[in-house]
């Protein structure tokens, strides 16, 4: 375990150390003190690696993972694991908005809430949040799966194409082309699976499952007055 | 998703033990948000509330304008007036009743005024928010609540008048990040009511909107309630009254905000960089207000 303090060592020096320590491949273990909510900590990550940031982070922590494990103990400012490939992305507390952004792969873990915007057109990543999320949540989400233990915000899924939302709670208003679906054994599968990576006490049973109606996906003459 | 211009911070006591701190703890938050808002920066500060009124004015030539000024205000209002000078600001105590012959006197003379009340004490300047601080020895002022703005300008000039907070009524001001775009249609509008703003600066306008709403007897929590129907555009305001703090956000959201409570106090900032180091963060309950909420905290 290497610790790299953020009094001393500059934001710059932090993730050149770990990009290096990714493109090692030796799956090293790092931990990151005194993040004082700096940008853009842990960025860039391809390669195994486990870093802790014990603290909370400012805007785009962990963007654009791959294969690296990094843990937030603490709150995420804005656009955690944005564009994350792969790996796993854990957040101990609340995520600020657009958590998981256009995410192509791997595990976003937050533990608390995630605010406005999350997964905003995901493209493959997993994302589960074991608290509530807000409004336009997987707005245009392309591919992957959104898991909500408590409550969704206004708009959800919004324009969603492929992506599968599974919530738990309550939705306050689904988006435009976004509907319930039926659960079949196959998605309680899958979200078994998911809960599990997560470490989320909650039952497959106890979600609905949202997806597009794909009402959206083709130009529709019948509404060419409404243009 | 580009990080959107201007810091905000808030920080309201609950611990009457923290006052002597509150300017030091309010200069480290503004200056943790330079680089949203490098072009100006300004403070609203709630001291000790005492027996007069306390009017802010400012000058581009102080060395001339605040000479003899304390003199020249009590002979013309046969009031007895103390004046306290910090760089381009004064800041001048007189009785109540003659605070009108004396707001008058002052704008005669061509002084700025940043705002008036028992309480409150507004600075703000272009430049650096260290230097902003540092110039008006913010860190030495205590106080019970106070709210800072750090400026990168888009909706109108770089200016100390154009620069936060704002003021609009006694002991009230406005910290704001966003744009409104709805502000000359409300301006038009207070104007008819007589409510007149000094600048082009859309926040002045939200903040002449909550003072009006006040005014016609709403409560803080009312007034900032009724910014989500009558308002336009994007905002999250902070906003200061002599015995309260709020905060709220436009329904879209889309400007950060971040608060954070403890037994002591209750903290507001764009960023949680701005929290780090405020005693007892570490224990403290941090989260992101919600859209469209009203927030408020009156002693």
């Amino acid at each position: 375990m290497t610790v790299l303090d953020m009094a001393q060592v500059s934001l710059r020096e932090v993730n050149e150390t770990l990009q290096g320590a990714a493109r090692a491949q030796a799956n090293a273990a790092y931990e990151i003190v005194n993040p004082r909510g700096s940008h853009a900590v842990a960025v860039g990550l391809d390669g195994p690696l486990s870093v802790t940031v014990k603290g909370s982070t400012g805007y785009y922590c962990a963007g654009m993972n791959k294969d690296a494990a990094v843990t937030v103990e603490g709150s995420a400012g804005p656009g955690v694991a944005e564009n994350m490939m792969s790996g796993t992305v854990t957040i101990e507390g609340d995520a600020s908005q657009y958590a998981g952004a256009t995410g192509r792969g791997g595990l976003l873990n937050i533990k608390g809430n995630a605010s406005s915007r999350c997964g905003i057109s995901m493209k493959g990543i997993d994302i589960v949040v074991h608290g509530n999320i807000g409004h336009m949540s997987a707005f245009m989400a392309q591919k992957g799966n959104l898991v909500v233990l408590g409550d969704a915000g206004d708009a959800l899924g919004d324009s969603l194409y492929e992506a599968q939302i599974f919530v738990r709670g309550t939705v306050k208003s689904l988006g435009a082309d976004c509907v319930e679906k039926k659960m079949k054994p196959k998605h309680l599968e899958l979200l078994a699976g998911l809960l599990e990576r997560a470490g989320a006490d909650a039952k497959p049973e106890e979600f609905k499952r949202y997806g597009s109606a794909r009402k959206l996906y083709n130009f529709n003459i019948d509404h060419s007055d409404a243009y | 998703m580009e990080k959107d211009m201007c810091g905000i911070v808030g920080l309201f006591l609950k611990n009457d033990a923290l006052r002597p701190r509150l300017g030091g703890m309010l200069t480290d938050m503004l200056v943790a948000m330079t680089d949203r808002g490098p072009d100006s920066a300004g403070i609203a500060i709630y001291g000790e509330e005492g027996e007069g009124v306390k009017i802010t004015v400012q000058s581009d030539t102080p060395e001339t304008d605040f000479a003899g000024l304390a003199e020249a205000l009590a002979a013309g209002t046969g009031a007895e007036v103390a004046m306290k000078a910090a760089d381009t600001h004064a800041v001048l105590t007189l009785p109540e009743a003659a605070a009108p012959a004396a707001l008058a006197a002052l704008e005669a003379r061509g002084l700025r005024i940043m705002g008036a009340g028992k309480a409150m004490e507004i600075y703000k300047e272009v430049g650096l928010p260290r230097d902003v601080a540092e110039r008006f020895g913010i860190r030495a002022m205590g106080g019970s609540h106070g709210i800072g703005h750090t400026r990168m300008a888009t909706e109108s000039a770089v200016t100390t008048l154009g620069a936060h907070p704002f003021s609009t009524a006694d002991d009230q001001c406005l910290v704001h990040n966003g744009s409104l775009s709805n502000h000359n249609q409300m301006r038009r509008k207070l104007a008819k009511k007589g409510v007149m703003t000094r600048t082009e600066n859309d926040t002045e306008v939200g903040a002449a909107y909550i003072s009006s709403r006040i005014a016609e007897g709403a409560t803080l929590g009312e007034a900032l309630e009724g910014t989500l129907e009558d308002l336009d555009g994007f905002f999250t305001f902070v906003t200061g009254t002599k015995t309260g703090f709020g905060v709220v956000r436009d329904p879209i959201a889309c400007k950060p905000a971040v608060m954070a409570e403890t037994p002591d106090y209750v903290a507001f900032a764009s960023e949680y960089r701005a929290f780090a180091d405020l005693p007892g963060i570490e224990a403290a309950r941090v989260w992101e207000p919600e859209p469209a909420t009203v927030y408020f905290w009156e002693r």
